[in-house]
């Protein structure tokens, strides 16, 4: 889960450079850049679930 | 913000020296903060862990990352895409051949950044705090020092695609960030985070049953006489970025000094209220990192904000902190970095006074998360089958001090168990 949430946030990076590349309209640009923002804090937020899961199963 | 080429007059030479010359002041902060938050069985190691970190990074910076840092020429490798360039690394000399010789403001911007990197791979130092081999703390000093950093610093100091992203695409004068916020503090945190998922977390900090174990540092007051120290550190920091890499007017020094003041008292203040309501008192150590948080921010906004704009962003983040801390269970050094230097970024952006600015700093934000933080992980998790970070459960148990270092930093305590901690 970890994983899968660290390749998540990749492309929320490239979705902002898409957004400043494709769109010279100002609010296009900014619904598309938080749009990435927002992929990238759900890949980080699964990432840190997978985190937190697995801490629990190695509890000492 | 691109950096300008103009040459420094020899007062802003002379200031902007002075104030580098105080920078080193938030390095040995951060090195007492770490000390202080971690154990008393592991103190030695720590402060010894960071002049290593320290003097690692130095050296990888000067025999490579500054070649792709270059802030002096004024050029650098370049994609073309969709008809612009994008400048992605700088193009110096390796080993700082001809330095010696550079114009004076690129010297000093040289010296910055060697101090910036000090600062930045302390942070993920502090993380790993109780857990992290000395060799493994260097190397992973090594990779940030000779990669990471450099590009970040080129990216937002120099004629990096991030600095040009006002010239390019009309978003602002392109990335803000005077201080570094996102080549230092998000770095380190992101690092600190990368640090914290694959070594683990301390031994006996989630018990089989039950509420993770709080495990308060062994010294509280090397833990608020470092951020007094840092706080001196992060005035240079601020005052003489905005000078290298802002061109301001020697006349706004003052106000950028005091923005800097005021994001730390006003986080402090909010800190002390949080834990006040939520405790019932006020936690020192909850403190100690919302006045760090405070200090974070403001490397981002200082030079862009007013006086009553800096008290708002550091009251917020002094808010923030201790609850992702509390509720998240991030660790302080992810929280405050971090967060803290995310949090500012994009309140430069808010407030800075060029349309468009914050869609600038939004794209740094997504860069540092989306880009930089998945590199810095596999680089650390590749790091780590090398050079393994975690000592063994006998090194960890017996404190790092005796394991490492063969002697204790205070041989006349009494060591305490871990379930002394409950």
């Amino acid at each position: 889960m970890r994983y899968a949430g660290l390749l998540v946030m990749p492309a929320g990076f490239f979705l902002a450079v898409a957004a400043i590349v494709l769109f010279p309209d100002p609010a296009r640009r900014a619904v598309f850049l938080i749009a990435g923002l927002a992929v990238e804090a759900m890949g980080l937020g699964v990432a840190m679930r997978g985190h937190m899961q697995s801490q629990g199963e190695h509890r000492s | 913000m691109s950096v300008s080429t103009a040459p420094l007059t020899e007062t802003s030479f002379a200031l902007a020296l002075g104030l580098l010359m105080l920078a080193p002041l938030a390095v040995a902060g951060m090195a007492l903060i770490n000390t202080g938050l971690g154990r008393s069985r592991s103190a030695a190691q720590s402060i010894l862990g960071s002049m290593l970190m320290v003097a690692a990074a130095a050296l990888a910076f000067a025999l490579l990352g500054a070649t792709f840092a270059d802030s002096a020429s004024g050029t650098g490798h370049v994609i073309h895409l969709a008809g612009k360039q994008w400048n992605w690394a700088g193009t110096g000399t390796i080993g700082l051949s001809g330095f010696a010789t550079a114009p004076a403001r690129a010297q000093l911007g040289l010296l910055f950044q060697f101090l910036a990197v000090a600062l930045a791979v302390l942070i993920p130092w502090g993380s790993g705090a109780d857990r992290w081999r000395l060799p493994a703390g260097a190397a992973a000093a090594v990779v940030l020092a000779a990669i990471f950093f450099p590009l970040l610093a080129h990216w937002s100091w120099s004629t990096g695609w991030l600095a040009q992203l006002g010239a390019n695409f009309g978003l602002g004068a392109g990335l803000l960030d005077a201080g570094g916020a996102s080549a230092i503090h998000v770095l380190g945190g992101l690092s600190a985070l990368a640090v914290v998922w694959i070594a683990g977390p301390r031994r006996g900090k989630f018990p089989r049953e039950g509420l993770s174990t709080a495990m308060p540092g062994h010294n509280s007051i090397y833990v608020l006489f470092g951020c007094a120290v840092a706080a001196m550190g992060w005035l240079a920091f601020n005052t003489a970025g905005a000078l290298l890499w802002c061109d301001v007017a020697l006349s706004t020094l003052p106000v950028i000094a005091i923005n800097t003041w005021l994001a730390a008292v006003a986080a402090l203040a909010a800190t002390y209220t949080v834990t006040r309501v939520r405790f019932g008192k006020p936690d020192a150590s909850l403190c100690a990192n919302g006045w760090l948080a405070g200090l974070v921010t403001s490397s981002a906004c200082a030079a862009v904000v007013t006086p009553v704009q800096a008290l708002l962003i550091g009251f917020v983040a002094g808010i923030i902190t201790p609850l992702l801390v509390e509720f998240l269970e991030l660790g302080v050094a992810i929280g405050v970095h971090a967060a803290g230097g995310i949090w500012g970024l994009f309140a430069a952006g808010v407030f800075a006074p060029h349309s468009g600015q914050v869609l600038a700093q939004f794209v740094a934000i997504a860069t540092l998360l989306g880009f930089v933080f998945p590199l810095i992980y596999l680089a650390f998790w590749l790091l780590n089958r090398f050079v393994p970070f975690r000592v063994d459960a006998d090194g960890e148990r017996i404190g790092l001090d005796l394991h490492e270092l063969g002697g204790n930093a205070y041989p006349e305590f009494v060591v305490h168990r871990d379930d002394s901690y409950r």
